[in-house]
Formats: structure tokens, sequence, C-alpha cells
């Protein structure tokens, strides 16, 4: 009862608190309610006996019943002699004169001992939308006795042979390890009430026996259905025939048909026969109706012995083209993955994997990009069929990443072919390099000066500033022996962009990284610099401090130095120290210079990232076919009326976008920055050196 | 059967709860906030553009006053779509689940749904909050790996924070179809 677990959750959480007049009230409510429900089982009860009783009372009430043609059997003619085992008969609705009553009658005291059951568990019957309109005939579906939930999934209208129905539904369950069954029935009054048709539905049991026997019903004009579920034999008390309390659930077979639930939920394997037990809940459900396409084959407008009514699709458009696409997809895919293999094996080749090549390829964006690609294209092209539905979203994933990418690709390309364009970039990058090693030129002559107003140490300022403006001078040269060229390969640099946008990008973060070397320079010498007179000024500290490093031990340890050793050692210190702000003023301009660098390519790299490992499928998908990604379900409580089974409407709940991206980012091509940013703080104090790329040596913080 | 009765929240403000007794295994408690007062929505914006104006009036710029406008109505925009919930409403149903709904002031609904096998039990839990100790109904869920664990605690009306009159209300009816589910799962 309520307010025992109640106890017990107060030891399993701690802070649960509840006040506790609430407990006992809850203990209240859970002893009242049973009683509420035996009163609701009594009267159902009742009115079912007194409904069966003039059927038990004799058969002539069948010829008023015969004399209703209804639906979609106009030919009902009267026949006798068929029961139970005469199989082959052909069933048709508006007979009941020769159904023989399947129930027992119920013993007179079956009412007092009905009342002592404890409360059964609410049916719940999941009835697809499409067969609401349907004709009148038997549900064929699953019964999960886990949840005490049926789910439907076709009509078979009359009229019908038995066995008939019984070797489709055989079919359909060899083909689809699925215990699909015949649960009850169906009955869709169009005229006036039938009181026989009824009679003769609940007949209809004794054929196809199921426990619990579904009545479901659909009056004309109403909008309220009657639903009934009828035990024969309930294991707690046999022979007491009892009804439980329905709860209908409306569901749109399609959607549920084609989505997919997230998180996954681990199937068995089709052979573990009706396995599916094992996916809890809903997930049942959905997986009951994934399962039963065999059961949706079939057409409304096939003449087959059984008519069947059920979701089915509109027909597929465009067919020829469809299955045209899927007979060339065989070879295609074949003749493009030997190509690929061709090109993987000509990258593998023995000679580019000499050390200088080898480090030049670990060191370019655009060669990471071009594997990248090539790895992409591979998966995609791909014989091997997809296990599992994530598998094959991840390949449509990849594949339409790579077709937007090479459009995006072809669009640069046709804009910087178009009117010259390469012509003017070329003309104007030469200034642009210009303009930047001038810039550089005058901010070399303001640290060689008094900068920021700060006194510097004029022979150590000069001479470093003359080392820097030599070097520039060098880089400036350079730029202008190569400005023949530059047009040339900015040609050539552009008819790569039909490869992709992202390996533009990569060839445009690499061509960056070119012609900003000068810079990388200067940081490397003002890194080295200020990094060995922190290194000095470290250890001299520890001198001037009577200790000294311990190599072999890896530790400070004291140590006695003599008086020379100390003099030497304090007066470097001191020339140290007031180096010290020269150098450092140095390191730190060209540091935030190479900053700039890299902030700029990281910005390029990001943007190959997003395009590399956005799932553009999977998020097209979620915003054009919500129910394809469900990340479950929710319900909505339909009109409702007193004494009637409740009834909800099941809706696909969509994955929200931050979980499709979550759940299919694609891998990409993984040089993210490895340090953090106190990482990366402590290197720029110490003065090592920072690289845009990962290191094979660094160490993961 | 509906009933309606009113509630504050932890703050003093005024609450409706709606209480839907679909059938004995079927209720509905939504808990509505008060809208989106006309007073504080011309407050805030007059604040904005006046503190635009007396830029403007500085430095003599009109684009301020442009991108004042735009961000008054994209803030609003933003607000009523991701931020103001004007209604939460809780569904329980009996051998089903509980699946909890909050209705943005823009229409936008965001529906989460709990099957019963993972729901151990809901339960009024204290909290801190700001500066103060609040009450909170909460539903916990089962561990599948260890059945006498849990594995997450799920906050109910989160938006609204009613006090605890009004949790004790929806405490005590989700307690009776608990304690149905638990009467007839434990004998089938």
């Amino acid at each position: 009862m309520g307010y025992k677990s109640w106890g017990g959750d107060m030891n399993a959480s701690a802070g649960a608190r509840m006040p506790h007049e609430g407990d006992k009230d809850a203990a209240r409510a859970c002893l009242r309610l049973p009683g509420l429900e035996r009163c609701v089982r009594g009267t159902l009860g009742r009115g079912r006996r007194a409904a069966r009783a003039p059927l038990g009372a004799g058969p002539s009430r069948g010829n008023a019943g015969s004399r209703r043609k209804w639906g979609s059997c106009p030919a009902a003619r009267p026949r006798q002699g068929w029961g139970p085992g005469a199989a082959s008969a052909v069933v048709r609705s508006g007979r009941p004169d020769a159904v023989p009553d399947p129930m027992p009658t119920p013993p007179p005291e079956s009412a007092a001992r009905g009342n002592s059951r404890v409360p059964g568990m609410v049916l719940k019957a999941f009835f697809p939308t499409c067969c609401a309109s349907a004709d009148s005939g038997l549900l064929v579906g699953r019964w999960v006795p886990e949840q005490t939930s049926a789910v439907v999934l076709a009509v078979v209208h009359f009229p019908f042979i038995p066995i008939q129905v019984k070797e489709l539904l055989a079919r359909v369950q060899q083909a689809s390890q699925v215990g699909v069954a015949v649960l009850g029935t169906w009955c869709h009054r169009r005229q006036d009430a039938e009181e026989s048709l009824g009679h003769f539905l609940e007949g209809l049991g004794a054929i196809f026996s199921h426990e619990p026997w579904l009545q479901l019903c659909r009056e004309r004009g109403s909008k309220f259905w009657s639903c009934k579920a009828t035990r024969r034999q309930a294991p707690t008390c046999p022979g007491a025939p009892g009804e439980d309390q329905v709860m209908l659930v409306f569901y749109d077979q399609r959607k549920v048909l084609l989505s997919q639930l997230h998180p996954p939920v681990a199937l068995p394997d089709h052979q573990a026969g009706d396995a599916v037990a094992g996916a809890g809940g809903l997930a049942a459900v959905f997986d009951t109706v994934a399962r039963s396409e065999e059961l949706f084959r079939s057409d409304r407008f096939d003449e087959g012995p059984v008519r069947l009514s059920h979701w089915q699709s509109e027909g597929v458009e465009a067919s020829i083209l469809a299955e045209l696409a899927k007979r060339a997809s065989g070879p295609i895919c074949l003749l493009l993955g030997g190509l690929l293999s061709l090109v993987s094996a000509a990258s593998a080749c023995r000679v580019l994997q000499l050390w200088p090549l080898s480090f030049i390829w670990s060191k370019l964006s655009t060669c990471e990009q071009l594997r990248h690609r090539l790895e992409q294209l591979t998966f995609v092209f791909s014989t091997q069929k997809a296990e599992n539905p994530t598998q094959l979203m991840r390949k449509a994933n990849v594949l339409v990443s790579v077709l937007l990418d090479v459009a995006l690709g072809l669009a640069l390309l046709s804009w910087l072919h178009g009117k010259d364009r390469i012509g003017h970039l070329a003309e104007a990058l030469v200034p642009v390099a210009d303009h930047v090693a001038e810039e550089l030129q005058h901010l070399l002559q303001w640290l060689m000066g008094a900068p920021a107003g700060l006194k510097m140490n004029r022979a150590l300022d000069q001479v470093l500033g003359r080392f820097f403006l030599y070097h520039l001078h060098l880089w400036i040269s350079y730029i202008h022996l190569m400005s023949p060229f530059i047009e040339r390969i900015l040609w050539h640099v552009g008819l790569s962009a039909c490869l992709g946008l992202t390996v533009a990008l990569s060839i445009l973060s690499d061509i960056i990284a070119l012609l900003t070397f000068h810079i990388y320079c200067f940081y490397v010498y003002g890194a080295r610099l200020y990094c060995l007179k922190i290194c000095g000024l470290s250890s001299l500290w520890r001198l001037f401090r009577g200790k000294k490093w311990n190599v072999l031990r890896q530790r400070v340890d004291s140590c006695s130095y003599d008086l020379d050793q100390l003099f030497i050692g304090t007066l470097l210190f001191t020339i140290l120290l007031f180096l010290l702000p020269t150098t450092a003023l140095y390191y730190l301009v060209f540091t935030l210079l190479r900053l700039l660098v890299v902030a700029v390519q990281g910005l390029i790299h990001v943007l190959v990232d997003l395009i590399n490992s956005l799932p553009l499928y999977s998020l097209g998908l979620r915003l054009c076919r919500p129910y394809r990604l469900a990340a479950g379900v929710k319900f909505r409580v339909l009109e409702h009326e007193a004494d009637r089974p409740l009834r909800l409407l099941m809706q696909i709940n969509p994955l929200p976008f931050s979980h499709v991206i979550r759940t299919y980012r694609l891998p990409s091509c993984g040089c993210h920055p490895t340090h953090s940013w106190g990482s990366l703080c402590r290197k720029l104090f110490f003065g090592e050196l920072i690289y845009p790329w990962r290191q094979k040596g660094d160490k993961r913080d | 059967m509906e009933d309606e009765q009113s509630f504050s929240d932890i703050c003093g403000g005024r609450l409706a709860l709606q209480r839907r007794y679909y059938s004995p295994s079927c209720r509905e408690f939504c808990i509505s906030c008060p809208r989106l007062s006309l007073r504080s929505l011309t407050a805030v914006t007059c604040t904005v553009w006046l503190a635009a104006y007396g830029l403007f009036t500085l430095c003599e710029n009109s684009i301020i006053l442009s991108a004042a406008i735009f961000i008054t109505l994209l803030g609003l925009l933003g607000y009523l779509h991701f931020v103001k919930i004007d209604q939460e409403t809780l569904l329980i149903i009996d051998s089903l689940g509980i699946q909890m709904t909050s209705s943005y002031a823009s229409g936008k609904e965001s529906t989460t749904f709990i099957e019963m096998g993972k729901v151990k039990d809901v339960i009024i839990n204290e909290g801190i909050y700001m500066q103060k100790v609040i009450y909170y109904l909460c539903i916990l869920l089962k561990d599948p790996v260890e059945p006498h664990g849990i594995s997450q605690v799920v906050p109910v009306f989160q938006s609204a924070k009613p006090r605890l009159d009004c949790l004790i209300e929806v405490y005590r009816s989700c307690q009776e179809v608990l304690a149905h589910q638990k009467a007839t799962s434990a004998s089938p």
C-alpha cells in the first residue's frame, strides 16, 4: 500500500519529508478505493448477465437478426449446421441463430465471488485511428500480458472463413515473430442498433479463443465507444467470468510504424521467438507495430480470402525511378568503392611516408581534412548493408554532409572563377602582406624606443630590434620573389574547392599559416629567450636561498655553496632580473600577434568541424517528419462521458533538436585543441611554445 | 468531475489549481500562473527605451534607437517562447504513466511522459531555493539495475512553485492512484 512504500522511501531517499497527516490520508484513500472498484465491477457483471439471458433461452430470436442486411455482406443467407467444428464455413454477420452459446451460464454465486476478487489491472486497448471507420469484424493484434495491454493491428472484415484467418495469422506470426492473434470483435453500428449482431459477435469467441476477449463497439452518431473485456476463466477464481476496466488508447499506425524510439531499446534477436516481451512498456507497443509490417502488406483492393483494414501507404510515387536507383546503387557503390580503395592505397604508399614528408603531412590541416573526406566516402560507398537504423542514419548523415559540402565548394568555385576574382585577390594579397610587414616594422621601431614610456635596457633592446628587423626584411623580399606566381597558385588552390568547402577552408588556414610564418618565427625567438631567462632566474633564485635542484631525486635539496659561487650566482641573477622586462615586452607583443593568428585559424577550424559533424539528414528529418525520431509518447485525454471507457490519444513526442545533434553527431577529424585555459595560461607564463595542432608527445591534462 | 481552487506560490503570487477526474484511474492537475501583466511589460519597455534615448542624446547616433526597438521585440518573443510558462499540467494515468506538460505563453508545449514501470513513488521533498527552503513535489524513478535504488528525482511544477497546501492536494490524489496501481500489480 501507498504509505508502506512511502516509509521505505524515507530510508532510501534522504531528505524526503512529509507531514504525517498526508500519510494517513493516503492510507485511507487506499482503503477506500477497492470498494469503489468492487461497486463498478458488480454493476457491469450484472448487466452482462442480463444481456446474455435471452440468448441462452432460445435460438428463435435469430430470425429477426437475419432479416437485417448489414454492411459489406448483402448476400447473408441463413445457413444451418455450422459450428466451431465446421471451420471451413464462411462466417457472415447477422446470423446468430446457429451460434451456440459459448459462455457457460454463470453460477448464481459468481457475483459474490466476483466481489471478493482483487481489482484487476486496467486493460489498455491500443487501437489504430485508421480502423475507427472500418466495418465490423474481428480485431487482430497482440496481447501483452505483462502490461495487460492489447495492441490492435488490424480489423478482419466479414465474410471470412475462420481457417483462412488462422492461416494468415500463422503466416504473419512466422514472418514477424510476433504473437499475433484474434483479440476480440469490433462492431461498427451504422444503422440502428442491431441486438443480434452483438450476440453473434460474442459467439465468435468460441472459434477464436482468447483470454480476455475484447468487445469493442462504436455506436452510430455517438463519439463514445463501448468496450468490454471478458475473461472466461480468471486465474484467481476459476469459473467466475470477470470484466476488466478498459482504457482505449488511439494511436496513429503509420507514425508508430515509422518512428524510431530514442534511446533505442536493445532488442533481442529475431530468432528468439516472441521475445519482444523484454522491451518494457510502450517500447513493446512500438516494436509490435514495427515488426508486423508483414500484416500491412496486403492491399485494400486485393481480392484475397481475408479482407483486412489497417494503415496502408498511398502507393509509392515514381516507383520506376526508385527501382532504377535501387538497381543502380549496387554497381555504382562497387565502382566508387574500388576507386576509393585505389586512392587510399596510393596515399599509403611508402614514398610518402618518408621523414620530411610525413612531418609536413601531419602539420597541414589540408591533409588531415582530405584523409577525413576519404574515410567518409569509403564509409558511404561501402557495399556492406547497414545493420541497424543508427548506422543507416549515420550513412545518410555523412552522405548529406558531403553533398552539402561539395555544393558549397562548387558555389565558391563558381564565385571565384567568375569575373576574374582570383586575379583581384592575388593583386590584393601582396599589398596586404606588405602592409602587415610595414606595420610590424613600425611596431619594432616603437619597441626599440621607449614603448609606453617604459625605460628598457637600451643595448639589449637595440640588438633584439635589429635582429627582428633583419628577419622582417628577409620575409618581405621572399614575398616579392613569390608575387608573380601567387595568382597561379591561387587558381589551382581554387580548383580544390570542388572537393568541398571544408577542403578549401583548410587550404585557406594553411595559407594563413604560411603567410604569417614571420610572426611565428618572432614568437618562437621571443619565447625561447624568455624561457631561458625564466629558467635561469628560477635556478639562480634557488641558489640565492642556498638550495639546488636534485636531478636524480627530482626534488629541491639544500646545498652549501662556496662564497665565490654565491657571488657569481647573485651577480648573474641581478643581471637577468634587470634584463627580464625588455625580453618580456618583446615576448608579450609577439605572443599577442601569434594568438591573433591562432584565433583566426581556430575559427576556420571550428567552421570546418561544424560542416563535418553536423547531422544534417537527421535534422531535416526532425524538421519535416517530426514523428520519425521519437523521444517518447504523449497522451491527450479525449472527451469523456461517465460509464464509458476512458479514451486517450497517443501522440509521438518528437526528439528535441539538441538531442538530435547529440545523438547523431558525426565524428570530426579530431584535431581539437587539447589544452584547457589554465594550462594555456601556464604555458604562456613560462614561455613554452603553443601550437594550434595537437602534438604527439603532448601530455593530456 | 472538475473543480478549481486558488492557492499561492512561494512568493505569494496567485495560482489556480484545476483538478479533473476523468475516471478513478486517470486524473489531471493543472496549475495556471497569472498571465504576463501589462504593467511589468510597459515598465521594462519604457526603461529600455528611455535608456536608449539617453544614449542617443549623448552620442547622436540613431542606430541605438533602432537597436533598442529590436532588442525589446526579440527579448519579448524569446521571453514568451522560452521562459514564461503559463500552465503546468500533471496527468496521472493508472498503469500507464505520469505525464508532465508545460505550456509556454507563446503556445509551445513541452511534454515528458514517464511510464508507470519506471515510477517508484511520488513524494514531497524539501529543497533549498535561493535563500529559503521550499517544498516541491517530485517523482522518484526506479533504478533499472538496482530495484530498491533511485536513479533520478524529477521535480514537478518547477516554474509555478506552489506552496505546501497545494502540493498536499496533488500528492494525495497521486497516492490514491499509485496505491491502486501497486495493489493490482502485486496481485495480478
